[in-house]
Protein backbone atom coordinates (compact mmCIF):
# COMPACT_ATOMS: atom_id res chain seq x y z
CA UNK A 1 0.00 0.00 0.00
CA UNK A 2 1.28 3.14 -0.74
CA UNK A 3 1.53 5.72 1.89
CA UNK A 4 3.36 9.24 0.78
CA UNK A 5 3.47 9.81 -2.50
CA UNK A 6 5.33 13.04 -4.52
CA UNK A 7 4.30 13.48 -8.03
CA UNK A 8 6.70 16.61 -10.02
CA UNK A 9 7.53 18.50 -6.71
CA UNK A 10 9.49 21.55 -7.20
CA UNK A 11 11.04 23.97 -5.38
CA UNK A 12 12.67 27.26 -6.38
CA UNK A 13 14.59 30.11 -3.94
CA UNK A 14 14.15 32.92 -5.71
CA UNK A 15 16.17 32.20 -8.99
CA UNK A 16 18.10 29.18 -7.21
CA UNK A 17 16.23 25.97 -8.99
CA UNK A 18 16.85 23.62 -6.39
CA UNK A 19 14.22 20.20 -6.90
CA UNK A 20 13.50 20.20 -10.64
CA UNK A 21 10.16 17.73 -10.74
CA UNK A 22 10.85 14.82 -8.32
CA UNK A 23 8.40 11.65 -8.06
CA UNK A 24 8.68 9.22 -5.40
CA UNK A 25 6.29 6.75 -3.38
CA UNK A 26 7.46 4.74 -0.26
CA UNK A 27 5.03 2.06 0.50
CA UNK A 28 3.55 1.26 4.19
CA UNK A 29 6.39 -0.20 6.37
CA UNK A 30 9.12 0.45 3.80
CA UNK A 31 12.16 1.68 4.62
CA UNK A 32 13.41 4.02 1.65
CA UNK A 33 16.41 6.20 1.36
CA UNK A 34 17.28 9.49 -0.41
CA UNK A 35 21.15 9.17 -1.73
CA UNK A 36 22.52 12.52 -3.22
CA UNK A 37 25.67 14.88 -3.45
CA UNK A 38 25.38 17.71 -0.62
CA UNK A 39 23.39 20.69 -1.74
CA UNK A 40 21.28 18.56 -3.95
CA UNK A 41 18.38 19.78 -1.87
CA UNK A 42 17.01 16.87 0.00
CA UNK A 43 16.73 18.50 3.36
CA UNK A 44 14.68 20.76 1.10
CA UNK A 45 12.69 17.79 0.17
CA UNK A 46 11.91 17.15 3.55
CA UNK A 47 11.35 20.75 4.64
CA UNK A 48 8.35 20.88 2.12
CA UNK A 49 7.39 17.07 3.16
CA UNK A 50 6.72 18.65 7.34
CA UNK A 51 5.52 22.32 5.82
CA UNK A 52 8.13 24.46 6.98
CA UNK A 53 7.93 25.91 3.55
CA UNK A 54 6.27 25.59 0.16
CA UNK A 55 6.62 23.96 -3.21
CA UNK A 56 5.10 23.52 -6.00
CA UNK A 57 3.35 19.85 -7.41
CA UNK A 58 1.71 17.23 -5.60
CA UNK A 59 2.50 15.78 -2.31
CA UNK A 60 0.14 13.01 -1.19
CA UNK A 61 -0.41 10.72 2.16
CA UNK A 62 -2.60 7.77 2.15
CA UNK A 63 -4.16 9.49 -1.10
CA UNK A 64 -5.37 12.25 0.57
CA UNK A 65 -3.32 15.73 -0.67
CA UNK A 66 -0.57 16.54 2.54
CA UNK A 67 -1.68 19.65 3.85
CA UNK A 68 -1.23 20.77 7.68
CA UNK A 69 -4.46 18.71 8.77
CA UNK A 70 -3.54 15.66 10.24
CA UNK A 71 0.49 15.44 10.97
CA UNK A 72 1.72 12.26 9.58
CA UNK A 73 5.48 12.76 10.16
CA UNK A 74 8.20 12.20 13.14
CA UNK A 75 11.12 14.59 11.78
CA UNK A 76 14.27 14.46 13.02
CA UNK A 77 16.46 16.97 11.54
CA UNK A 78 20.03 16.96 10.20
CA UNK A 79 21.43 18.17 13.39
CA UNK A 80 20.33 16.34 16.48
CA UNK A 81 18.48 19.54 17.26
CA UNK A 82 18.64 18.49 21.02
CA UNK A 83 17.36 21.13 23.53
CA UNK A 84 20.89 21.92 26.05
CA UNK A 85 18.42 23.19 28.44
CA UNK A 86 16.47 20.08 28.67
CA UNK A 87 17.02 16.74 30.48
CA UNK A 88 17.35 13.60 28.09
CA UNK A 89 14.31 12.51 29.20
CA UNK A 90 12.33 15.93 28.68
CA UNK A 91 14.00 15.77 25.49
CA UNK A 92 12.63 12.41 24.23
CA UNK A 93 9.92 13.16 25.50
CA UNK A 94 9.29 16.62 23.54
CA UNK A 95 7.47 15.52 20.98
CA UNK A 96 4.57 14.19 23.27
CA UNK A 97 4.48 17.56 25.12
CA UNK A 98 3.38 19.53 22.03
CA UNK A 99 1.09 16.79 21.83
CA UNK A 100 -0.85 17.58 24.48
CA UNK A 101 1.01 14.80 27.29
CA UNK A 102 1.33 16.09 30.65
CA UNK A 103 5.27 16.23 30.95
CA UNK A 104 4.79 13.49 33.96
CA UNK A 105 2.89 10.75 31.66
CA UNK A 106 5.34 12.04 28.87
CA UNK A 107 8.08 10.77 30.61
CA UNK A 108 6.58 7.94 31.82
CA UNK A 109 5.72 6.73 28.62
CA UNK A 110 9.35 7.37 26.85
CA UNK A 111 11.38 6.07 29.84
CA UNK A 112 10.78 1.97 29.71
CA UNK A 113 12.00 2.99 26.23
CA UNK A 114 15.65 4.17 27.35
CA UNK A 115 17.71 0.95 27.43
CA UNK A 116 16.53 -0.26 24.04
CA UNK A 117 17.95 2.94 22.32
CA UNK A 118 21.01 2.53 24.84
CA UNK A 119 20.47 5.59 27.05
CA UNK A 120 19.68 3.91 29.97
CA UNK A 121 20.66 5.66 33.51
CA UNK A 122 21.17 8.73 31.08
CA UNK A 123 17.52 9.81 31.82
CA UNK A 124 18.85 12.45 34.16
CA UNK A 125 21.50 13.98 32.26
CA UNK A 126 21.78 16.85 29.96
CA UNK A 127 22.81 16.50 26.76
CA UNK A 128 25.59 18.25 26.91
CA UNK A 129 26.85 15.16 29.01
CA UNK A 130 26.52 12.84 25.98
CA UNK A 131 28.69 11.52 23.75
CA UNK A 132 28.07 11.69 19.70
CA UNK A 133 26.08 8.59 19.39
CA UNK A 134 24.00 9.04 22.32
CA UNK A 135 22.86 12.75 21.26
CA UNK A 136 21.55 10.91 17.67
CA UNK A 137 19.93 8.15 19.73
CA UNK A 138 18.29 10.24 22.00
CA UNK A 139 16.88 12.00 19.12
CA UNK A 140 15.86 8.89 17.44
CA UNK A 141 14.14 7.96 20.49
CA UNK A 142 12.41 11.94 20.41
CA UNK A 143 11.10 11.00 16.58
CA UNK A 144 9.56 7.40 16.97
CA UNK A 145 7.99 7.67 20.30
CA UNK A 146 5.45 10.77 18.58
CA UNK A 147 3.93 7.75 16.85
CA UNK A 148 3.11 9.22 13.83
CA UNK A 149 2.38 7.20 10.38
CA UNK A 150 6.04 7.93 8.66
CA UNK A 151 9.83 8.83 9.91
CA UNK A 152 11.25 11.44 8.17
CA UNK A 153 15.18 11.35 8.99
CA UNK A 154 17.54 13.78 7.63
CA UNK A 155 21.53 12.60 7.83
CA UNK A 156 20.72 11.03 11.49
CA UNK A 157 24.50 9.73 11.36
CA UNK A 158 26.21 12.32 9.01
CA UNK A 159 28.29 14.04 11.96
CA UNK A 160 29.48 11.13 13.18
CA UNK A 161 33.16 9.38 13.45
CA UNK A 162 33.31 6.31 11.31
CA UNK A 163 33.38 3.70 13.44
CA UNK A 164 30.27 5.13 15.65
CA UNK A 165 28.34 6.03 12.59
CA UNK A 166 29.11 1.75 11.75
CA UNK A 167 27.84 0.73 15.09
CA UNK A 168 24.63 3.51 14.78
CA UNK A 169 23.83 1.54 10.89
CA UNK A 170 23.55 -1.50 12.46
CA UNK A 171 22.05 -0.70 15.59
CA UNK A 172 19.24 0.96 13.11
CA UNK A 173 18.57 -1.70 11.24
CA UNK A 174 18.08 -3.85 14.07
CA UNK A 175 15.65 -1.73 15.56
CA UNK A 176 14.26 -1.15 12.02
CA UNK A 177 13.93 -5.08 12.20
CA UNK A 178 11.61 -4.99 15.32
CA UNK A 179 10.08 -1.74 14.62
CA UNK A 180 8.93 -1.84 10.80
CA UNK A 181 8.64 2.14 11.45
CA UNK A 182 7.67 3.25 7.27
CA UNK A 183 10.72 5.40 7.10
CA UNK A 184 12.20 7.94 4.33
CA UNK A 185 15.78 8.48 5.29
CA UNK A 186 18.56 10.87 3.64
CA UNK A 187 21.68 10.44 3.14
CA UNK A 188 25.16 10.30 1.22
CA UNK A 189 26.59 7.35 2.36
CA UNK A 190 25.61 4.55 -0.02
CA UNK A 191 26.61 1.86 2.35
CA UNK A 192 23.88 3.59 5.13
CA UNK A 193 21.53 3.02 1.89
CA UNK A 194 22.07 0.02 1.34
CA UNK A 195 22.45 -1.31 4.78
CA UNK A 196 18.98 -0.02 5.42
CA UNK A 197 16.60 0.52 2.68
CA UNK A 198 14.55 -1.54 0.90
CA UNK A 199 14.60 0.54 -1.88
CA UNK A 200 16.96 3.84 -2.95
CA UNK A 201 16.22 7.20 -4.90
CA UNK A 202 19.49 8.52 -6.68
CA UNK A 203 19.48 12.18 -6.76
CA UNK A 204 21.49 14.32 -9.02
CA UNK A 205 23.19 17.44 -8.21
CA UNK A 206 21.58 20.91 -7.74
CA UNK A 207 19.06 20.84 -9.81
CA UNK A 208 17.55 18.00 -8.10
CA UNK A 209 16.04 15.34 -9.90
CA UNK A 210 15.84 11.36 -9.56
CA UNK A 211 18.47 10.16 -11.75
CA UNK A 212 17.36 6.18 -10.70
CA UNK A 213 15.54 4.01 -8.35
CA UNK A 214 17.35 1.21 -6.95
CA UNK A 215 15.64 -1.87 -5.23
CA UNK A 216 17.53 -3.44 -2.35
CA UNK A 217 16.36 -7.02 -2.55
CA UNK A 218 18.38 -8.38 0.27
CA UNK A 219 17.27 -9.95 3.11
CA UNK A 220 17.90 -8.64 6.59
CA UNK A 221 19.55 -8.61 8.34
CA UNK A 222 22.23 -7.64 6.10
CA UNK A 223 25.22 -7.48 8.46
CA UNK A 224 25.45 -11.02 9.45
CA UNK A 225 26.98 -12.92 6.49
CA UNK A 226 29.78 -12.87 4.01
CA UNK A 227 27.73 -13.63 1.13
CA UNK A 228 25.24 -11.30 1.49
CA UNK A 229 27.99 -8.86 2.51
CA UNK A 230 29.43 -9.44 -1.20
CA UNK A 231 25.69 -8.95 -2.47
CA UNK A 232 25.60 -5.53 -0.67
CA UNK A 233 29.00 -4.41 -2.16
CA UNK A 234 28.32 -5.04 -5.27
CA UNK A 235 24.78 -2.96 -5.52
CA UNK A 236 26.79 0.04 -3.50
CA UNK A 237 29.62 -0.22 -6.52
CA UNK A 238 26.24 -0.11 -9.10
CA UNK A 239 25.27 2.74 -7.16
CA UNK A 240 28.57 4.87 -7.16
CA UNK A 241 29.03 4.15 -11.09
CA UNK A 242 25.26 5.82 -11.55
CA UNK A 243 26.19 8.48 -9.42
CA UNK A 244 29.74 9.02 -10.60
CA UNK A 245 29.91 7.15 -14.12
CA UNK A 246 29.63 7.75 -17.63
CA UNK A 247 29.65 11.50 -18.51
CA UNK A 248 27.84 12.63 -15.37
CA UNK A 249 30.46 15.51 -15.02
CA UNK A 250 27.82 18.04 -13.27
CA UNK A 251 28.13 15.63 -10.55
CA UNK A 252 30.18 16.39 -7.93
CA UNK A 253 31.85 13.81 -5.36
CA UNK A 254 29.09 12.65 -3.06
CA UNK B 1 44.57 66.14 48.28
CA UNK B 2 43.63 62.60 48.32
CA UNK B 3 42.55 61.02 51.69
CA UNK B 4 44.70 58.03 52.73
CA UNK B 5 42.61 54.60 52.30
CA UNK B 6 43.18 54.04 55.66
CA UNK B 7 41.47 57.12 56.79
CA UNK B 8 38.75 56.55 54.63
CA UNK B 9 38.34 53.09 56.00
CA UNK B 10 38.42 54.77 59.84
CA UNK B 11 35.73 57.49 58.34
CA UNK B 12 33.78 54.84 56.88
CA UNK B 13 33.44 52.84 60.34
CA UNK B 14 32.72 55.50 62.01
CA UNK B 15 30.18 57.05 59.58
CA UNK B 16 28.72 53.06 59.32
CA UNK B 17 25.34 54.11 60.92
CA UNK B 18 24.83 57.43 58.53
CA UNK B 19 26.70 55.06 55.70
CA UNK B 20 23.98 52.11 55.98
CA UNK B 21 21.40 53.96 56.45
CA UNK B 22 22.00 56.12 53.32
CA UNK B 23 22.62 52.20 51.43
CA UNK B 24 19.38 51.05 51.96
CA UNK B 25 17.73 53.69 49.88
CA UNK B 26 20.29 53.42 47.11
CA UNK B 27 19.74 49.32 46.97
CA UNK B 28 16.05 49.75 47.09
CA UNK B 29 16.21 52.17 44.17
CA UNK B 30 18.51 50.14 42.05
CA UNK B 31 16.48 47.12 42.33
CA UNK B 32 12.96 48.49 42.00
CA UNK B 33 14.19 49.80 39.10
CA UNK B 34 15.88 47.14 37.67
CA UNK B 35 12.54 45.20 38.14
CA UNK B 36 10.48 46.95 36.79
CA UNK B 37 12.92 47.07 33.50
CA UNK B 38 13.84 43.89 33.62
CA UNK B 39 10.13 43.03 33.45
CA UNK B 40 8.91 45.84 30.94
CA UNK B 41 11.73 44.45 28.81
CA UNK B 42 10.74 41.08 28.92
CA UNK B 43 6.93 41.81 27.75
CA UNK B 44 7.91 44.23 25.55
CA UNK B 45 10.64 41.80 23.65
CA UNK B 46 7.95 39.47 23.60
CA UNK B 47 5.65 41.80 21.94
CA UNK B 48 8.75 42.54 19.55
CA UNK B 49 9.26 38.86 19.24
CA UNK B 50 5.66 38.40 17.59
CA UNK B 51 5.70 41.43 15.62
CA UNK B 52 8.41 42.35 13.80
CA UNK B 53 7.27 45.68 12.21
CA UNK B 54 6.56 47.15 15.94
CA UNK B 55 10.49 46.38 15.90
CA UNK B 56 11.33 48.41 13.21
CA UNK B 57 9.12 51.23 14.63
CA UNK B 58 10.19 50.72 18.07
CA UNK B 59 13.94 50.27 18.05
CA UNK B 60 14.70 54.20 16.57
CA UNK B 61 13.22 55.62 19.88
CA UNK B 62 14.96 53.30 22.16
CA UNK B 63 18.42 53.98 20.92
CA UNK B 64 17.40 57.58 21.41
CA UNK B 65 16.51 57.15 24.36
CA UNK B 66 20.22 55.61 24.91
CA UNK B 67 21.46 58.68 23.86
CA UNK B 68 19.85 61.47 26.46
CA UNK B 69 22.79 62.32 28.75
CA UNK B 70 22.37 61.19 32.21
CA UNK B 71 22.99 64.66 33.67
CA UNK B 72 21.02 66.95 31.66
CA UNK B 73 17.87 64.03 32.43
CA UNK B 74 18.18 63.14 36.35
CA UNK B 75 17.37 66.82 37.39
CA UNK B 76 14.25 67.16 35.14
CA UNK B 77 13.03 63.85 36.49
CA UNK B 78 13.84 64.65 40.25
CA UNK B 79 11.49 68.23 39.20
CA UNK B 80 8.54 66.15 37.32
CA UNK B 81 8.73 63.07 40.34
CA UNK B 82 9.64 64.53 43.28
CA UNK B 83 12.36 63.30 45.70
CA UNK B 84 10.69 60.17 46.08
CA UNK B 85 11.06 56.49 45.05
CA UNK B 86 9.44 56.74 41.59
CA UNK B 87 11.95 59.09 39.44
CA UNK B 88 14.82 56.69 41.03
CA UNK B 89 13.04 53.90 39.28
CA UNK B 90 12.53 56.15 35.96
CA UNK B 91 16.30 56.49 35.69
CA UNK B 92 17.29 53.04 36.95
CA UNK B 93 15.10 51.46 34.07
CA UNK B 94 16.09 54.06 31.54
CA UNK B 95 19.86 53.26 32.17
CA UNK B 96 19.40 49.33 32.06
CA UNK B 97 16.45 48.64 29.76
CA UNK B 98 17.65 48.81 26.53
CA UNK B 99 20.67 46.65 26.76
CA UNK B 100 18.32 43.92 28.76
CA UNK B 101 15.65 44.70 25.31
CA UNK B 102 18.58 44.06 23.13
CA UNK B 103 19.83 40.66 25.20
CA UNK B 104 16.43 39.47 25.07
CA UNK B 105 15.76 40.49 21.38
CA UNK B 106 19.03 38.72 20.42
CA UNK B 107 18.64 35.57 21.87
CA UNK B 108 15.44 34.54 20.79
CA UNK B 109 16.86 35.06 17.26
CA UNK B 110 19.56 33.06 18.35
CA UNK B 111 17.08 29.89 18.69
CA UNK B 112 18.20 27.28 16.74
CA UNK B 113 16.62 27.21 13.07
CA UNK B 114 16.40 23.38 13.17
CA UNK B 115 15.16 23.07 16.77
CA UNK B 116 12.48 25.70 15.00
CA UNK B 117 11.49 23.69 12.36
CA UNK B 118 11.31 20.21 14.27
CA UNK B 119 8.82 21.87 16.99
CA UNK B 120 6.72 23.55 13.72
CA UNK B 121 6.33 19.93 12.79
CA UNK B 122 5.75 18.34 15.78
CA UNK B 123 2.85 20.69 15.49
CA UNK B 124 3.75 23.16 17.60
CA UNK B 125 2.00 26.72 17.17
CA UNK B 126 4.17 30.46 17.20
CA UNK B 127 3.55 30.78 21.14
CA UNK B 128 4.22 27.34 22.05
CA UNK B 129 7.92 27.26 19.89
CA UNK B 130 8.28 30.80 21.95
CA UNK B 131 7.94 29.22 25.07
CA UNK B 132 9.89 25.24 24.78
CA UNK B 133 12.55 27.19 22.06
CA UNK B 134 13.02 30.89 22.12
CA UNK B 135 12.66 31.96 25.43
CA UNK B 136 15.00 29.56 26.27
CA UNK B 137 17.91 29.95 23.80
CA UNK B 138 17.94 33.77 24.86
CA UNK B 139 18.56 33.02 28.92
CA UNK B 140 22.56 32.93 28.32
CA UNK B 141 22.08 36.55 26.55
CA UNK B 142 19.29 37.49 29.17
CA UNK B 143 21.95 37.02 31.77
CA UNK B 144 24.78 38.78 29.81
CA UNK B 145 22.70 41.98 29.46
CA UNK B 146 21.68 41.37 33.05
CA UNK B 147 25.93 41.18 34.43
CA UNK B 148 26.39 44.18 32.35
CA UNK B 149 23.08 46.65 33.45
CA UNK B 150 22.95 45.61 37.16
CA UNK B 151 25.99 47.31 37.01
CA UNK B 152 24.71 50.15 35.38
CA UNK B 153 21.36 50.21 37.39
CA UNK B 154 24.05 51.42 40.77
CA UNK B 155 25.21 54.00 38.74
CA UNK B 156 22.15 55.49 37.51
CA UNK B 157 20.44 54.97 41.20
CA UNK B 158 23.00 56.94 42.55
CA UNK B 159 22.62 59.66 39.94
CA UNK B 160 19.13 60.26 40.27
CA UNK B 161 19.93 60.60 44.27
CA UNK B 162 22.09 62.95 43.25
CA UNK B 163 20.20 65.11 41.70
CA UNK B 164 17.46 65.02 44.61
CA UNK B 165 16.46 62.60 47.51
CA UNK B 166 15.94 62.29 51.18
CA UNK B 167 18.43 59.66 51.42
CA UNK B 168 20.89 57.85 49.94
CA UNK B 169 24.45 57.23 48.51
CA UNK B 170 23.93 59.95 46.12
CA UNK B 171 23.04 62.31 47.99
CA UNK B 172 25.12 61.20 50.89
CA UNK B 173 28.25 62.39 48.53
CA UNK B 174 26.67 65.21 47.56
CA UNK B 175 26.86 66.23 50.96
CA UNK B 176 30.00 64.71 52.10
CA UNK B 177 31.68 66.51 48.82
CA UNK B 178 29.69 70.16 50.11
CA UNK B 179 31.25 69.90 53.34
CA UNK B 180 34.59 69.15 52.03
CA UNK B 181 35.00 65.62 53.33
CA UNK B 182 36.82 63.84 50.13
CA UNK B 183 37.12 60.93 52.85
CA UNK B 184 33.49 60.49 53.34
CA UNK B 185 33.22 60.69 49.28
CA UNK B 186 35.23 58.26 49.09
CA UNK B 187 33.61 55.80 51.43
CA UNK B 188 30.36 56.23 50.22
CA UNK B 189 32.15 55.28 46.50
CA UNK B 190 33.54 52.49 48.28
CA UNK B 191 30.03 51.28 49.79
CA UNK B 192 28.58 51.71 45.55
CA UNK B 193 31.45 50.05 44.33
CA UNK B 194 30.82 46.56 47.14
CA UNK B 195 27.40 47.08 46.05
CA UNK B 196 27.99 46.95 42.50
CA UNK B 197 30.15 44.06 42.59
CA UNK B 198 27.63 41.69 45.58
CA UNK B 199 24.79 42.55 42.61
CA UNK B 200 26.96 41.16 39.79
CA UNK B 201 27.95 38.29 42.18
CA UNK B 202 24.27 37.92 42.75
CA UNK B 203 24.11 37.80 38.72
CA UNK B 204 26.03 34.86 38.60
CA UNK B 205 25.11 33.00 41.01
CA UNK B 206 21.19 33.21 39.69
CA UNK B 207 22.11 32.60 36.44
CA UNK B 208 23.84 28.96 37.83
CA UNK B 209 20.65 28.29 39.27
CA UNK B 210 18.95 28.86 36.50
CA UNK B 211 21.06 27.18 33.83
CA UNK B 212 21.94 24.47 35.48
CA UNK B 213 22.59 22.72 32.03
CA UNK B 214 25.72 25.14 31.24
CA UNK B 215 28.15 23.77 33.89
CA UNK B 216 27.25 20.39 32.38
CA UNK B 217 27.97 21.25 28.86
CA UNK B 218 31.86 22.63 30.47
CA UNK B 219 32.38 19.58 32.83
CA UNK B 220 31.62 16.97 30.31
CA UNK B 221 33.77 15.72 27.66
CA UNK B 222 31.87 13.28 25.44
CA UNK B 223 33.36 10.03 25.29
CA UNK B 224 32.95 8.37 22.11
CA UNK B 225 34.23 4.88 23.38
CA UNK B 226 32.54 2.73 25.44
CA UNK B 227 29.24 3.96 25.82
CA UNK B 228 29.21 3.98 21.75
CA UNK B 229 28.24 0.83 20.91
CA UNK B 230 24.76 -0.10 21.61
N1 LIG C 1 15.76 29.00 2.83
C1 LIG C 1 16.58 28.97 1.77
N2 LIG C 1 16.75 30.07 1.00
C2 LIG C 1 17.58 30.05 -0.06
N3 LIG C 1 18.29 28.99 -0.46
C3 LIG C 1 18.15 27.86 0.25
C4 LIG C 1 17.30 27.79 1.40
N4 LIG C 1 17.37 26.54 1.91
C5 LIG C 1 18.23 25.88 1.12
N5 LIG C 1 18.69 26.66 0.13
C6 LIG C 1 19.61 26.24 -0.93
O1 LIG C 1 19.10 25.09 -1.53
C7 LIG C 1 20.13 24.19 -1.83
C8 LIG C 1 19.81 22.83 -1.26
O2 LIG C 1 19.89 22.88 0.15
P1 LIG C 1 19.59 21.62 1.06
O3 LIG C 1 19.84 22.01 2.45
O4 LIG C 1 18.27 21.08 0.72
O5 LIG C 1 20.73 20.63 0.56
P2 LIG C 1 21.03 19.14 1.05
O6 LIG C 1 20.84 18.24 -0.12
O7 LIG C 1 20.24 18.83 2.27
O8 LIG C 1 22.57 19.23 1.39
P3 LIG C 1 23.40 18.50 2.58
O9 LIG C 1 23.61 17.10 2.16
O10 LIG C 1 24.68 19.26 2.60
O11 LIG C 1 22.61 18.63 3.81
C9 LIG C 1 21.41 24.79 -1.31
O12 LIG C 1 22.11 25.35 -2.40
C10 LIG C 1 20.96 25.87 -0.39
O13 LIG C 1 21.83 26.95 -0.41
MG1 LIG D 1 20.68 18.54 4.22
Amino acid sequence: MTRLELRDVRKNFGTLEVLSGISMTVDDGEFVSILGPSGAGKSTLLQLLTGAIAGEGEMRFDGAPLDDHGRHFAFMPQRDALMPWRRVIDNAALGLEVQGVRRRAARERVAPLFAEFGLAGFERAWPAELSGGMRQRAALLRTVVQRRDMLLLDEPFGALDALTRTAMQRWLEKMWASHRWTALLITHDVREAVLLSDRIYLLSARPARVVAEVAVPLPRPRTESAALAREAAAIEASILDTLLGAGRTEFPIV
Amino acid sequence: MLPAPSRVLAQAWENRAALADNTLPTIRATLAGFACSVVAAFVLSALVDFLPRLRRALFPILIASQTLPLVAIAPLVVLWFGFGLLPKILLVALVTFFPMMVALVEGYVSTSKEIAQMLAAMGAGRWRIFWLARLPSALPYFFAGLRISITYAVVGAIFAEYAGAAKGLGIYMLSAKNNFRPDLVLAAVAVSSALTLALFGLAVLVQRLAMPWERAGRDAKPEPTEEERP
